[in-house]
């Protein structure tokens, strides 16, 4: 296997992202709140979305952890709000496919500065690092769902 | 091989796995606290074993078996031997430290810990060292104590005589922190725990690995460890305790070779060890540890100790010269043992060991499985070095160099 590159993995904007993190903050109203940890690795996050009418209000976090996975929930959040539940699932799809390595997934502007954290697919033992948020979402997504129905 | 011919470079020569280049880079393998690598001479017990002896070990009839129960049995005096137990029927074999410690938790806890019982730990505890004992603790209603630490990471003695009372039953405490490297006060501790009539279990996973472990001398009642961070393969390890402690203790799990006389209701046990050695046991690798006492012994454990402090003395001097580095637990040599445990500014630990990865280094990041130490330092995850036999200043430099270019990325 070809040697990644650490710059493609290590770009300005996620140390950015991980430096100063959007949304990371108690979201006071919250509809849903999601706790998704890494007990392997110590990365954590408490996902916190406002709800209303399919629409997702305002998205925030508290988490601690590595740069590329505070990172990408910084950049997840921003992304978020104003989001339909059904592009908020388009874009975990998405950007789980780009972690799969899928290039063309990685070409969808939807991604936006999420697209940085491509070069976390070719690092195999990080790209739990860089799904947890979008997981933390995917189970806020399903929870929100269920008791939307109940 | 006496101390003044000690050469790493010889000796990482019987290292296969050391050969090779990791990320076009040649391999730097610092995780040893982990596990360590493999010599040939182990690699080729394995071998031979499975090639020439292979068989079950005191059942047949036949002179495979009778040869696979040699080879086993001399494996196990050589234990006995390594640790100073009075005989080889005080060592168990087991699948490593955690089982071992488990086994004790399950055989002498069930039996012997009961409501308002007090078991005492400490805040160091590997996860290994404190689940067994919260388990047993929900089973039989015994309570929790801990021994905590200090600033460096050491226990705080000054406590001991309010921890330690008449309903404390057993103390269970490491010989060396997996996280820190702290080298423990275990002969100090056990003597008080002994005079409120406490049983103390020792994990000697990192113990019985750096330091010539004398189990008469430290007086402790049960001593745990691994072969595979020893130079022996997974899946092996040990408990030793006392003869009479084993005698009179029921047995952990029921199968074949634990038994006496098999009757419809009751059923009478084995003598020990094999009381504790339910089923068809991991027979290579008490084998391949045999060889690794062996590999080891030749060497010198006082050359290897002495080494190893030496590049450890190194290895802090060098990693402290760091922009942006803090060590975690004690500064000085002598109250460390082969492990550097450190943060670099805000570079979190996982991200340290991805730059270092790409520079063919390899290191541990995480809480080290002992979260509780973790919390007491308000972090939640360290990088660590930990060195064995096989290392040498080059690999320190080489760390070292790739830590100062974590430090220009995240500067």
């Amino acid at each position: 296997m070809e040697t990644p590159q650490l710059s493609s993995l290590y770009q300005q904007l996620i140390l950015e992202h991980y430096r100063n993190p959007r949304n990371k903050a108690e979201l006071k109203n919250k509809s849903v709140e999601i706790h998704m940890a890494n007990p392997v690795c110590g990365d954590e996050v408490r996902l916190q979305l406002r709800i209303q009418d399919d629409l997702i209000e305002e998205a925030k976090f508290i988490g601690q952890g590595c740069s590329i996975s505070q990172a990408a929930i910084s950049m997840m959040t921003t992304l978020l709000h104003g989001c339909s539940l059904a592009e908020a699932e388009v874009l975990a799809e998405c950007f789980t496919k780009m972690m799969q390595g899928d290039l063309e997934a990685a070409q969808d502007k939807r991604l936006k500065d999420l697209r940085a954290l491509q070069g976390v697919s070719k690092f195999p033992v990080r790209i739990k690092c860089a799904l947890i948020g979008f997981d933390a979402l995917q189970e806020a997504l399903k929870t929100h769902a269920r008791e939307d129905k109940s | 091989m006496t101390p003044a011919t000690f050469d790493p470079a010889t000796i990482r020569s019987e290292f296969p796995t050391l050969e090779q280049s990791v990320n076009g880079r040649p391999l730097v393998y610092l995780d040893n606290a982990a596990t360590s690598q493999k010599p040939r001479v182990v690699l080729n017990a394995l071998q031979a074993y499975y090639e020439n002896d292979n068989s079950n070990v005191h059942r047949g009839i036949h002179e495979l078996s009778r040869r696979a129960t040699v080879a086993y049995e001399e494996s196990r005096t050589k234990v006995a031997d390594w640790i100073g137990a009075a005989g080889p029927s005080e060592i168990i074999w087991t699948r490593g430290t955690t089982e071992s410690i488990n086994l004790i938790a399950n055989a002498w806890g069930l039996d012997n810990l009961s409501e308002g019982d007090e078991i005492l730990l400490s805040v160091l505890e590997h996860h290994s060292n404190i689940i067994p004992w919260q388990l047993v603790a929900h089973r039989t209603g015994a309570v929790i104590k801990y021994i905590e630490l200090d600033e460096r990471g050491r226990w705080i003695l000054e406590d001991l005589p309010r921890l330690l009372t008449d309903r404390t039953k057993v103390v269970a405490i490491s010989h060396v922190s997996n996280a820190l490297g702290t080298i423990n006060p275990v002969k100090t501790v056990t003597k008080a725990a002994h005079e409120v009539g406490a049983l103390v279990l020792v994990d000697g996973a990192q113990g019985a690995v750096h330091m010539n472990v004398d189990v008469q001398d430290l007086g402790v009642d049960f001593y745990a460890f691994s072969g595979h961070k020893m130079c022996g393969p997974t899946g092996i390890g040990v408990l030793w305790a006392k003869g009479d402690l084993l005698n009179s203790m029921e047995p952990y799990q029921g199968g074949g070779e634990m038994i006496h006389f098999v009757g419809r209701d009751e059923s009478t046990w084995a003598e020990v060890p094999h009381k504790f050695e339910a089923g068809t046991p991991n027979i290579a690798g008490a084998i391949g540890m045999g060889a690794a006492i062996d590999f080891l012994s030749e060497i010198g454990t006082e050359a290897i100790a002495s080494h190893e402090q030496k590049l450890l003395g190194y290895a802090i001097e060098q990693i402290s010269s760091v922009d942006g580095i803090r060590i975690y637990g004690p500064q000085s040599p002598s109250e460390h043992s082969a492990l550097v445990s450190f943060t670099l500014g805000d570079a979190h630990p996982h991200d340290i060991s991805t730059i270092l990865d790409s520079e063919g280094i390899a290191i541990r990041a995480g809480h080290h499985c002992a979260q509780l130490a973790m919390k007491h330092f308000g972090i939640s995850a360290t990088a660590r070095a930990s060195i064995y036999l096989y290392n040498t200043q080059s690999d320190i430099d080489l760390l070292v160099e790739g830590l100062e270019q974590v430090q220009s990325i995240f500067a």
